[in-house]
């Protein structure tokens, strides 16, 4: 028997009774098309979590001041009270750590922005040119302040959408324009890109850049910065990285073996493994639900290849008389099981594709359809047959003709 | 001298049921050759489902020789056994055994289906063929619930010529039908044995036996008669002696 006999002969059988067939079959559509509806749920909320994660530029390092010993009275500071970074140390990371492209150190605060008869509460970051860069933004209109600016002290800002919108009236252009915050009267030489709103639902266009210095020194008074930002070469050197910093910083800050960081590194792939694995925990949990749907269905596909066999006994009785060995009957009826189940497994991932596409545009969930939970799903099914279909066409193959055929 | 088809040597078959032995068979001997129209005859526990068991390859003798086409069948193993019957014999059973919802034609094809020699454009072929040859080539396309008892007969006869056995083996051919299709259906069965078909025919009426050219009687496992019948009975005039009834519609096709 070749396999386009067999196929064709257990086609044949399958048509035969097609309303039992498609009962047994729609236990693998529904464990299939869960399986691809679930898994592509997960995968597509573990997809956005790492879109929205790398707009905030995946490969960024943020350096804050730290301090876990409590400071004479008991008291603790924030971070953005502690005094410990400086401006040397964003200087001696650029310089001496090898997989560092980018170093921005960074100070910020809040005010109220003024311009003319419109003003908006909002915060301030003071940064070098390369922040952009780090966190891969762009302007929409105007030019960025250069390293010159910085050094020089100079009193220029960038306004984040929101902030533009709110203190500008429709269709008035900032760039050139000369706010106030705080008071400072201070000079507008570019408009963000609007970023959107991060994981968080924090509004990342609610914001002014401006030198660093300019707001250490005209805004704020300090001569300590808060925040140093760095970019690693990509997302995979940013561990490295990190670690490079950590002795940087250690070294300059002369702090002795056994002392504890005055300061704490952190990077965005810590964040993005946090996020994900908690999808992923997400995508396992569908995942065995929609498994044990399909062992159900499974299982279905067993009671009806048993039932199946022995109400066809008479027929296997002949088929053996008029010359098939057991092994062709075993065969018929691995097909048929195959032939069920696999087919199953086509119309389930059709309909789990469509219900992905449907959560989508009603629900509005992300959702994600990979090639390798079809490709697993398929492999599953195929298995699934085998393995359901096996034991009763064994008892199929050892029937003895002569009962069988004498079979009512 | 034609050639043997069947050659049965002291054949025995005993079953153990339990604590007793049950001897089905008692050393049964006879032969048949090419040509030949055979019934086996005898009463319900004279061992001739047994016996018939045996000629189709469908079990084994506890002891005795058995050749069928020169072929000694003890020695095969099972799947041996399956392809002796799909090559040398074509069975016709009591209940047709067609597949149901499955047309004429497929019915027919079945036995090469089990043969990878015939590749399927011959297999369709010679399946026409053999509905033409019982004279149900206007019935290709019905399914077994469409046509009469007769002529799910016939069908089945033509799946036994499919294969060109060496013998066709008919097991109460006859049973489930009445008079008059009977012996329609041996009207069929004479004019292949006349074409040179070996037919070796299972029952226990002897209104069929006078239709055959020898007939083997069986009691209690041992043959007490085995006859030459030198005056065959035409079945077609027999059925043509019936007398017809008025609300027969049956067509006579053969």
């Amino acid at each position: 028997m070749n396999v386009f006999k067999l196929l064709s002969l257990a086609w044949r059988a399958l048509l035969r009774n097609k309303i039992r067939t498609s009962l047994t079959m729609l236990g693998i559509i529904i464990g299939v098309g869960a399986v691809i509806t679930m898994v592509s749920i997960g995968e597509g909320s573990k997809q956005s979590i790492r879109s929205q994660l790398s707009t905030m530029g995946s490969n960024m390092i943020t350096i804050q001041p730290f301090n876990n010993t409590p400071q004479g009275g008991g008291a603790r500071l924030g971070p953005g009270d502690l005094q410990t970074l400086k401006e040397k140390d964003a200087v001696a990371i650029l310089n001496q750590c090898s997989f560092i492209t980018n170093v921005s150190p960074a100070v910020s605060t809040r005010g109220q922005a003024i311009n003319a008869s419109l003003n908006w509460p909002t915060s301030m970051q003071g940064v070098t040119p390369a922040y952009l860069e780090i966190r891969v933004w762009k302007l929409q209109s105007g030019i960025v302040f250069t390293d010159e600016d910085v050094s020089s002290v100079a009193k220029v800002c960038l306004l984040g959408q929101t902030v533009a919108d709110n203190i500008f009236s429709n269709g008035e252009n900032p760039v050139g324009k000369v706010i106030r915050f705080n008071k400072i009267p201070i000079k507008v030489i570019g408009v963000l890109e609007k970023k959107g709103v991060n994981t968080f639902g924090q509004d990342q266009d609610d914001i002014i850049l401006a030198p660093y210095t300019t707001v250490q020194k005209r805004i704020m008074a300090i001569t300590y910065i808060q925040t140093i930002y760095a970019a690693a070469t990509d997302e995979n050197t940013s561990d490295t990285a990190s670690k490079e910093i950590i002795a940087i910083l250690r070294a300059n800050h002369q702090l002795k073996l056994g002392e504890e960081n005055d300061f704490r590194v952190r990077t965005q792939a810590e964040l993005i493994s946090t996020m994900s694995s908690t999808s992923q925990l997400l995508t396992v949990l569908l995942t065995a639900i929609a498994a044990i749907s399909l062992l159900v269905g499974g299982i279905g596909i067993m009671n009806i290849m048993y039932v199946s066999v022995t109400e066809r006994t008479k027929e296997i009785g002949l088929r053996m008389a008029i010359g098939a060995r057991g092994v062709d009957i075993l065969l018929q009826f691995l097909t048929e099981a195959i032939l069920i189940s696999i087919t199953g497994a086509v119309i389930g991932v059709i309909l789990g594709v469509s219900a992905a596409q449907l959560v989508t545009v009603f629900l509005s969930w992300p959702t994600l359809v990979t090639q390798s939970s079809i490709i697993l799903s398929f492999l599953v099914c195929s298995v699934t047959g085998v393995f359901f279909g096996y034991y009763p066409a064994l008892k199929a193959s050892k029937l003895d003709p002569i009962e069988a055929l004498r079979y009512e | 001298m034609a050639s043997k088809i069947l050659e049965i040597d002291d054949l025995k078959r005993e079953f153990v049921m339990g604590s007793e032995t049950v001897r089905a068979l008692k050393g049964v001997s006879f032969t048949v050759e090419a040509g030949e129209f055979v019934t086996i005859m005898g009463s319900s526990g004279s061992g001739k489902t047994t016996l018939l068991n045996i000629l189709g390859c469908l079990d084994k003798p506890t002891d005795g020789k058995y050749l069928l086409d020169a072929v000694d069948v003890k020695s095969l193993s099972r799947n041996e056994l399956a392809k002796l019957r799909n090559r040398k014999i074509g069975f016709v059973f009591q209940s047709y055994n067609l597949l149901a919802r499955t047309s004429a034609l497929e019915n027919v094809e079945l036995p090469l289906l089990y043969n990878n020699d015939v590749p399927a454009k011959e297999r369709r072929e010679k399946a026409v063929h053999s509905l033409q040859e019982v004279g149900l080539a206007d019935r290709i396309d019905y399914m077994p619930n469409q046509l009469s008892g007769g002529q799910q007969q016939r069908v089945a006869i033509a799946r036994a010529l499919i294969s060109e056995p060496v013998m066709i083996l008919a097991d109460e051919a006859t049973g489930n039908l009445d008079t008059r299709t009977s012996y329609e259906i041996m009207v069929l069965l004479q004019k292949l044995n006349k074409e040179g078909k070996t037919i070796v025919f299972v029952t226990h009426e002897p209104d069929i036996a006078t239709f055959s050219s020898r007939t083997v009687t069986l009691k209690d496992g041992r043959v007490i008669k085995d006859v030459k019948n030198d005056n065959i009975r035409s079945a077609k005039e027999a059925l043509d002696a019936l007398p017809v009834e008025k609300d027969d519609t049956q067509k006579t096709a053969a």
